[in-house]
Protein backbone atom coordinates (compact mmCIF):
# COMPACT_ATOMS: atom_id res chain seq x y z
CA UNK A 1 0.00 0.00 0.00
CA UNK A 2 2.67 2.15 0.71
CA UNK A 3 3.50 3.20 -3.06
CA UNK A 4 7.28 4.61 -1.74
CA UNK A 5 5.86 6.56 1.29
CA UNK A 6 8.45 7.01 3.72
CA UNK A 7 8.83 9.65 6.64
CA UNK A 8 10.74 11.43 8.87
CA UNK A 9 10.81 11.31 13.01
CA UNK A 10 10.56 14.79 14.98
CA UNK A 11 10.51 14.89 18.71
CA UNK A 12 9.68 18.18 20.19
CA UNK A 13 9.42 16.96 23.95
CA UNK A 14 7.23 18.53 26.53
CA UNK A 15 6.34 21.63 24.10
CA UNK A 16 2.72 24.26 24.70
CA UNK A 17 -0.48 23.01 22.54
CA UNK A 18 -0.92 25.89 20.22
CA UNK A 19 3.10 25.66 19.57
CA UNK A 20 2.72 22.06 18.17
CA UNK A 21 -0.33 22.75 16.40
CA UNK A 22 1.58 25.73 14.86
CA UNK A 23 4.57 22.85 13.63
CA UNK A 24 2.10 20.64 12.27
CA UNK A 25 0.71 23.46 10.08
CA UNK A 26 4.26 24.36 8.90
CA UNK A 27 4.80 20.79 8.06
CA UNK A 28 1.42 20.37 6.14
CA UNK A 29 2.17 22.88 3.88
CA UNK A 30 5.46 21.76 3.27
CA UNK A 31 4.00 18.44 2.48
CA UNK A 32 1.67 19.45 0.44
CA UNK A 33 3.82 21.72 -2.05
CA UNK A 34 5.67 18.13 -2.46
CA UNK A 35 9.22 19.20 -0.25
CA UNK A 36 8.43 16.14 2.18
CA UNK A 37 6.02 13.13 2.00
CA UNK A 38 5.20 12.85 5.63
CA UNK A 39 6.78 13.44 9.32
CA UNK A 40 6.04 11.66 12.64
CA UNK A 41 6.00 13.96 15.73
CA UNK A 42 6.40 13.03 19.14
CA UNK A 43 5.40 15.54 21.84
CA UNK A 44 3.68 15.78 25.63
CA UNK A 45 1.05 18.49 26.34
CA UNK A 46 1.36 20.30 29.00
CA UNK A 47 -2.20 19.99 30.81
CA UNK A 48 -4.69 21.39 27.99
CA UNK A 49 -8.38 19.98 27.15
CA UNK A 50 -9.47 20.21 23.25
CA UNK A 51 -12.32 20.26 21.41
CA UNK A 52 -12.88 18.74 18.30
CA UNK A 53 -15.10 19.81 15.95
CA UNK A 54 -17.78 17.08 17.29
CA UNK A 55 -17.46 18.19 20.67
CA UNK A 56 -20.30 19.29 23.24
CA UNK A 57 -19.13 21.88 26.36
CA UNK A 58 -21.32 19.85 28.33
CA UNK A 59 -18.44 17.04 27.92
CA UNK A 60 -16.40 18.98 29.98
CA UNK A 61 -17.65 19.14 33.43
CA UNK A 62 -15.71 21.44 35.35
CA UNK A 63 -16.00 25.18 34.56
CA UNK A 64 -13.84 26.91 33.46
CA UNK A 65 -12.76 29.03 36.62
CA UNK A 66 -11.80 25.74 38.33
CA UNK A 67 -9.67 24.76 35.04
CA UNK A 68 -7.76 28.04 35.17
CA UNK A 69 -6.76 27.83 38.96
CA UNK A 70 -5.83 23.88 38.10
CA UNK A 71 -3.04 25.31 35.31
CA UNK A 72 -5.84 23.70 32.29
CA UNK A 73 -6.33 25.55 29.45
CA UNK A 74 -9.03 24.34 26.70
CA UNK A 75 -8.39 25.06 23.41
CA UNK A 76 -10.49 24.27 20.22
CA UNK A 77 -8.94 21.79 17.72
CA UNK A 78 -9.84 21.59 14.32
CA UNK A 79 -9.87 17.42 14.54
CA UNK A 80 -12.42 15.41 14.34
CA UNK A 81 -13.85 14.13 17.35
CA UNK A 82 -15.21 15.42 20.84
CA UNK A 83 -13.43 16.23 23.96
CA UNK A 84 -10.17 15.24 24.99
CA UNK A 85 -7.62 15.69 27.46
CA UNK A 86 -3.44 16.41 26.99
CA UNK A 87 -1.35 15.85 30.02
CA UNK A 88 2.77 14.87 30.64
CA UNK A 89 2.85 11.39 30.47
CA UNK A 90 0.91 11.48 27.85
CA UNK A 91 2.64 10.45 24.51
CA UNK A 92 1.56 12.76 21.55
CA UNK A 93 1.99 11.63 17.92
CA UNK A 94 1.32 13.25 15.12
CA UNK A 95 1.52 11.51 12.05
CA UNK A 96 1.13 14.65 9.40
CA UNK A 97 1.71 12.36 6.17
CA UNK A 98 0.83 12.75 2.97
CA UNK A 99 -2.19 10.03 2.34
CA UNK A 100 -1.86 10.65 -1.43
CA UNK A 101 1.03 8.47 -1.31
CA UNK A 102 -1.36 6.14 1.01
CA UNK A 103 -4.12 5.53 -1.13
CA UNK A 104 -6.15 8.48 -0.25
CA UNK A 105 -7.86 6.65 2.37
CA UNK A 106 -8.93 8.18 6.09
CA UNK A 107 -10.58 5.03 7.19
CA UNK A 108 -7.98 2.85 6.62
CA UNK A 109 -5.29 5.78 7.86
CA UNK A 110 -7.31 6.13 11.29
CA UNK A 111 -7.12 1.40 11.53
CA UNK A 112 -3.75 1.72 10.65
CA UNK A 113 -2.84 4.00 13.53
CA UNK A 114 -4.54 1.54 15.52
CA UNK A 115 -2.92 -1.23 14.27
CA UNK A 116 0.92 0.54 14.94
CA UNK A 117 -0.26 1.40 18.24
CA UNK A 118 -1.52 -2.30 19.09
CA UNK A 119 1.31 -3.46 17.94
CA UNK A 120 3.23 -1.40 20.18
CA UNK A 121 0.99 -2.43 23.50
CA UNK A 122 1.18 -6.15 22.62
CA UNK A 123 5.06 -5.71 22.45
CA UNK A 124 4.78 -4.85 26.23
CA UNK A 125 2.69 -8.11 26.91
CA UNK A 126 -0.65 -5.66 27.10
CA UNK A 127 -3.29 -6.93 25.46
CA UNK A 128 -4.82 -4.14 23.51
CA UNK A 129 -7.38 -3.91 20.49
CA UNK A 130 -9.71 -1.86 18.34
CA UNK A 131 -13.35 -1.80 18.77
CA UNK A 132 -15.59 -1.68 15.72
CA UNK A 133 -17.25 1.64 15.79
CA UNK A 134 -14.99 2.77 18.38
CA UNK A 135 -11.75 4.25 17.38
CA UNK A 136 -8.88 4.53 19.55
CA UNK A 137 -7.16 1.63 21.66
CA UNK A 138 -8.60 -0.23 24.16
CA UNK A 139 -7.72 -2.48 27.34
CA UNK A 140 -9.93 -4.70 29.05
CA UNK A 141 -12.52 -2.24 28.06
CA UNK A 142 -10.71 1.06 28.75
CA UNK A 143 -9.52 3.33 26.55
CA UNK A 144 -5.69 3.61 26.16
CA UNK A 145 -5.17 6.02 23.35
CA UNK A 146 -7.17 8.32 21.74
CA UNK A 147 -7.35 9.20 18.08
CA UNK A 148 -8.59 12.23 15.86
CA UNK A 149 -7.35 14.00 12.63
CA UNK A 150 -7.78 16.21 10.29
CA UNK A 151 -6.92 16.26 6.73
CA UNK A 152 -6.41 19.13 4.36
CA UNK A 153 -4.98 19.19 0.86
CA UNK A 154 -5.15 15.06 1.38
CA UNK A 155 -2.31 15.63 4.20
CA UNK A 156 -3.02 14.35 7.22
CA UNK A 157 -2.13 15.86 10.93
CA UNK A 158 -3.49 15.24 14.19
CA UNK A 159 -3.33 11.71 15.43
CA UNK A 160 -3.13 10.06 19.06
CA UNK A 161 -2.40 10.41 22.43
CA UNK A 162 -1.12 7.10 24.28
CA UNK A 163 -1.16 7.09 27.75
CA UNK A 164 1.88 6.28 29.30
CA UNK A 165 2.53 7.15 32.76
CA UNK A 166 -0.08 10.17 33.48
CA UNK A 167 -2.46 11.43 36.45
CA UNK A 168 -5.51 9.48 35.04
CA UNK A 169 -7.39 11.11 37.83
CA UNK A 170 -7.58 14.61 35.34
CA UNK A 171 -9.81 12.65 33.20
CA UNK A 172 -12.44 13.35 35.66
CA UNK A 173 -12.84 16.71 34.76
CA UNK A 174 -14.22 15.67 31.16
CA UNK A 175 -16.45 12.74 29.74
CA UNK A 176 -13.32 11.96 27.57
CA UNK A 177 -14.81 11.74 23.48
CA UNK A 178 -18.12 12.23 24.80
CA UNK A 179 -18.24 9.02 26.12
CA UNK A 180 -18.51 7.39 29.29
CA UNK A 181 -15.67 5.57 29.20
CA UNK A 182 -12.50 4.48 31.76
CA UNK A 183 -9.10 6.09 30.63
CA UNK A 184 -5.83 3.92 31.47
CA UNK A 185 -2.57 3.83 31.07
CA UNK A 186 0.54 1.85 30.43
CA UNK A 187 1.89 2.24 33.64
CA UNK A 188 -1.51 0.41 34.98
CA UNK A 189 -0.28 -3.32 33.58
CA UNK A 190 3.88 -2.66 33.91
CA UNK A 191 6.23 -1.75 36.08
CA UNK A 192 6.87 1.80 36.36
CA UNK A 193 10.92 0.39 35.98
CA UNK A 194 10.34 -0.69 32.71
CA UNK A 195 8.40 2.42 31.38
CA UNK A 196 11.41 4.25 29.25
CA UNK A 197 9.42 6.84 27.09
CA UNK A 198 12.41 6.93 24.92
CA UNK A 199 12.63 3.42 24.26
CA UNK A 200 8.90 3.86 23.72
CA UNK A 201 9.55 6.59 20.75
CA UNK A 202 11.94 4.40 19.15
CA UNK A 203 9.66 1.27 18.78
CA UNK A 204 6.55 3.07 18.33
CA UNK A 205 8.48 5.09 15.00
CA UNK A 206 8.83 1.79 14.16
CA UNK A 207 6.10 -0.07 13.93
CA UNK A 208 4.66 2.94 12.33
CA UNK A 209 7.35 2.26 9.84
CA UNK A 210 6.05 -1.51 9.13
CA UNK A 211 2.74 -0.42 8.77
CA UNK A 212 2.98 2.78 6.26
CA UNK A 213 5.99 1.88 4.76
CA UNK A 214 6.11 -1.67 4.25
CA UNK A 215 2.34 -2.84 5.06
CA UNK B 1 -20.85 24.34 -13.73
CA UNK B 2 -19.06 22.44 -11.75
CA UNK B 3 -20.77 19.77 -9.22
CA UNK B 4 -19.46 20.14 -5.61
CA UNK B 5 -19.66 16.37 -3.85
CA UNK B 6 -18.28 14.75 -1.01
CA UNK B 7 -15.69 12.43 -2.28
CA UNK B 8 -14.51 8.76 -1.21
CA UNK B 9 -12.73 9.71 1.88
CA UNK B 10 -12.22 5.58 1.97
CA UNK B 11 -12.86 2.58 4.09
CA UNK B 12 -16.16 2.28 5.83
CA UNK B 13 -17.14 6.20 5.10
CA UNK B 14 -20.00 6.44 3.38
CA UNK B 15 -21.16 9.76 4.94
CA UNK B 16 -19.92 13.07 6.61
CA UNK B 17 -21.36 16.19 8.16
CA UNK B 18 -21.02 19.55 6.25
CA UNK B 19 -19.17 21.19 9.57
CA UNK B 20 -17.74 24.69 7.57
CA UNK B 21 -18.03 26.58 4.55
CA UNK B 22 -15.12 29.00 4.01
CA UNK B 23 -17.46 30.61 1.19
CA UNK B 24 -21.15 32.30 1.02
CA UNK B 25 -23.27 31.65 -2.14
CA UNK B 26 -22.24 34.28 -5.01
CA UNK B 27 -18.83 34.68 -3.61
CA UNK B 28 -15.61 33.91 -5.88
CA UNK B 29 -13.27 31.31 -5.17
CA UNK B 30 -9.89 30.05 -6.60
CA UNK B 31 -9.07 26.66 -7.54
CA UNK B 32 -7.41 24.91 -4.71
CA UNK B 33 -8.37 27.27 -1.99
CA UNK B 34 -10.34 25.52 0.66
CA UNK B 35 -13.91 25.71 -0.08
CA UNK B 36 -15.94 23.29 2.73
CA UNK B 37 -14.94 21.09 5.82
CA UNK B 38 -16.92 17.34 6.29
CA UNK B 39 -16.52 16.06 9.31
CA UNK B 40 -16.74 12.06 10.14
CA UNK B 41 -16.43 10.84 13.32
CA UNK B 42 -12.90 10.79 14.09
CA UNK B 43 -11.59 13.32 10.92
CA UNK B 44 -12.01 16.65 9.59
CA UNK B 45 -11.57 16.60 5.94
CA UNK B 46 -10.61 19.70 3.68
CA UNK B 47 -12.24 19.95 -0.02
CA UNK B 48 -10.15 22.60 -1.97
CA UNK B 49 -11.77 24.30 -4.70
CA UNK B 50 -11.80 22.45 -8.05
CA UNK B 51 -12.33 25.34 -10.08
CA UNK B 52 -12.13 29.12 -10.40
CA UNK B 53 -15.31 30.74 -10.31
CA UNK B 54 -18.20 32.08 -8.52
CA UNK B 55 -19.88 29.65 -5.92
CA UNK B 56 -23.88 29.87 -6.98
CA UNK B 57 -25.41 27.21 -4.90
CA UNK B 58 -24.76 25.61 -1.66
CA UNK B 59 -27.06 22.95 -1.93
CA UNK B 60 -25.70 21.22 1.58
CA UNK B 61 -25.75 23.77 4.28
CA UNK B 62 -23.45 23.54 7.93
CA UNK B 63 -25.04 20.73 9.65
CA UNK B 64 -26.05 18.74 7.39
CA UNK B 65 -25.16 15.23 6.88
CA UNK B 66 -25.00 14.03 3.11
CA UNK B 67 -23.26 10.84 1.78
CA UNK B 68 -20.48 10.01 -0.57
CA UNK B 69 -20.75 11.22 -4.31
CA UNK B 70 -24.07 13.74 -3.04
CA UNK B 71 -23.98 16.92 -4.34
CA UNK B 72 -23.32 19.81 -1.77
CA UNK B 73 -23.09 22.51 -4.05
CA UNK B 74 -22.44 24.67 -7.69
CA UNK B 75 -19.42 26.42 -8.97
CA UNK B 76 -19.89 28.03 -12.02
CA UNK B 77 -16.69 29.01 -13.92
Amino acid sequence: MSSGFDFEVLDLGLIDYQKGFSWQQDLVNEIASGKRKGVLIFCEHSPVITLGRSAKKENVLKPGEQLKSLGIEVVAANRGGDVTLHLPGQLVVYPVFNLRYLGRDIGLFLRNIEKAVISLLNDYRIKATALEGSTGVWVEQKKIASIGIAVKNWVAYHGVSLNINCNLDLFSLIRPCGQDIIMTSMARFIHFNDLNVSEIKIKLADKFKQVFTRG
Amino acid sequence: MTKIILPELGEGITKAVVSYWYFQAGQAVKKGEDLVEFTTDKATFNLPSPVSGKLTEILAPEGQNVNVGQAIGNIEE
